[in-house]
């Protein structure tokens, strides 16, 4: 198995988990009730805690296709620039109202869930491992925006349009989750990684079923950005990292 | 029974160390002081996600992140069992929200100073949770009972924000030039509002005879302060830091330390509003809870109807 392609894909699944972790962690201290700033708090920890368990693995890869290479989960996150970031574009919007943010978690948690439910029987056995203990967490991330969703969609006048709004704001992101980049297809066929494409049918169920309960409707299938699995961002990207990374960056080989 | 009759009742529980429960009979103003103190206590963990929250998002390593979300995520809890014990004592937490909002009630005025650097969220671990953790493991003993069990739980959490704290001002206490300046110059700006923590001298505190006759209080502030300094100027040590105050000094006769006198001038103006971020900090909360309203109105709108539902179903049923 070409080692670059396990790099490339482990970066994929780290990159995802870490930008949606940051932007999640933005509401910390400042959610609409306590309760729930302390859930949404918990998913981005658990989301940061998959990001590092996949960043220490990609080191380990990197170090060994190069001796000489000196990676580290957070030489991965705090020194490389958005157009080494593999994430998907959705990762990387905007928080916007607590309701885009809960339907941007829901998008990718349902996502996440039929990703990890074959990613565990990866025949890499770290990625098998992480993907089985991080299982347990996207079952409840799953659970708990589902709920949010279908409490806002079919709540108030008010959050129903505010729903349906994030839906119109969010919808053309989502195409890109399962929408194969070169290296998923080559770890796919290695039996490493899942090609999302097939969790597609999956996932807009789900999404469907949650849509029909929350009263919100589903866009027709339209034009789909792409581009963020390959390094092609929006312009958000930028400005998080000039933010995550700046302590790093301005005090080069410090020890933190 | 005469209410004097109940108070000597309530009192003399309190001397025989049994703890008031919230059933019990208790005076008016107990009542009050309670409400008071533990909502104040509450609102001071809220507001104190605020400016540690300001370095989440740029935490220097991933490790840091994940521990400073957990910790700025614990103090949201601390205020969620303070809540609760002030709901205990016939307020609601919307209740107790608003008067924060208000203005009314009071937060801890150390939040209201800024956090500038990487090593201020150290220093507010090192100082800021450790002069907290004096005061609340003292409340561990206090007399109403929900209100020590709030803090026995909180204290857990506490003593590691402090660790975590100082082990951040350790690793740069061991780093580069810059990073021990930017120790140094943490310490120096946290230092004296950290010891204001405390409150006015005993001979100015206005609550203290009452609150120390019923056991809300076991200790004096100028005693809690003293034992503070005489911890924090050993550990200083450790760190290789100044403690920015000249007359600091080992009494040995004393056995404690001597040291200067606090901007009293500073402390009542920060009380009273004019801190760096006092508004700054009231805002943010404000703005929180503005634009959660529809959130919450959604909540309890999906919930009726829930419960409306399930109501017809049994009726069919």
């Amino acid at each position: 198995m070409n080692q670059q392609t396990i790099f490339d894909y482990t970066i994929h699944l780290a990159d995802n988990a870490l930008v949606i972790a940051q932007r999640n962690s933005e509401w910390c201290g400042h959610g609409p009730v306590l309760e729930q700033d302390i859930a949404l708090t918990n998913i981005s920890l658990d989301l940061l805690g998959q990001a590092r368990s996949l960043y220490q693995y990609a080191a380990s890869i990197r170090n060994k296709m190069n001796g000489n290479d000196q990676a580290t989960e957070d030489t991965l996150a705090y020194l490389r620039d958005a157009r080494e970031f593999r994430n998907c574009l959705l990762m990387e919007l905007p928080n916007g109202d607590w309701g885009q943010t809960i339907l941007r978690q829901f998008f990718f948690s349902v996502y996440q869930y039929n990703l990890y439910q074959y990613l565990q029987r990866s025949s890499d056995n770290t990625l098998s491992a992480i993907a089985e203990k991080s299982l347990k967490e996207v079952t409840y991330h799953q659970r708990w925006s589902s709920e949010w969703v279908i409490r806002l969609g079919d709540g108030t006048e008010e959050s129903h349009r505010r729903m349906q709004n994030a839906v119109h704001e969010l919808w053309m992101f989502t195409g890109e989750l399962t929408t194969p980049a070169g290296y998923e297809l080559e770890a796919a066929r290695e039996n490493i990684g899942v090609d999302p494409a097939s969790l597609k049918a999956a996932w807009s169920q789900t999404i469907a079923e949650v849509f029909q309960e929350a009263t919100l409707d589903v866009p027709a299938t339209g034009w789909m950005q792409t581009g963020g699995k390959e390094g092609r961002h929006t312009e958000h990207l930028g400005y998080i990292l000039a933010e995550m990374q700046f302590l790093q960056r301005t005090y080069p080989d410090s020890k933190w | 029974m005469s209410v004097q009759e109940l108070e000597k009742i309530f009192q003399d529980k309190i001397d025989r160390e049994v703890r008031i429960e919230p059933k019990d009979w208790m005076p008016d103003a107990y009542r009050k002081t309670l409400i008071r103190q533990i909502s104040q206590h509450a609102h001071s963990e809220i507001v104190g996600m605020l400016p540690e929250g300001n370095w989440i998002t740029r935490a220097p390593s991933l490790k840091r992140k994940a521990i400073l979300l957990a910790k700025v995520q614990d103090e949201a809890g601390h205020g969620l069992y303070l809540y609760a014990a002030t709901e205990t004592l016939g307020i609601t937490r919307e209740q107790t929200i608003d008067d924060l909002h208000s203005g009314k009630a009071k937060y801890s005025s150390i939040f209201n100073y800024p956090t500038i650097t990487w090593a201020d969220i150290g220093a507010i671990g090192w100082l800021v949770d450790g002069a907290a953790i004096l005061n609340q493991v003292m409340l561990c003993r206090t007399s109403y009972g929900p209100y020590a069990r709030a803090n026995i739980r909180i204290c857990k959490e506490e003593s590691f924000h402090q660790r975590q704290g100082f082990e951040i001002l350790l690793v740069l206490s061991q780093g580069t030039p810059e990073q021990k300046a930017m120790l140094q110059d943490a310490v120096d700006r946290w230092w004296w509002p950290s010891l204001m923590m405390f409150g006015p001298r005993d001979s100015e505190s206005t609550h203290s005879d009452q609150s120390t006759q019923w056991k809300i209080k076991r200790k004096s502030n100028d005693e809690l302060r003293q034992q503070f300094v005489d911890m924090i100027a050993e550990q200083a040590k450790i760190l290789q830091v100044t403690l920015p105050d000249p007359e600091l000094k080992w009494n040995a006769e004393k056995k404690q330390y001597d040291w200067g006198e606090i901007d009293w001038n500073e402390f009542w103006n920060v009380v009273k509003g004019n801190g760096p971020c006092n508004k700054q900090r009231l805002d943010a909360r404000k703005k929180a809870h503005d634009n959660g309203a529809w959130v919450r109105e959604a909540a309890k709108a999906y919930a009726d109807k829930r419960k409306e539902r399930e109501e017809k179903e049994i009726k069919v049923a």
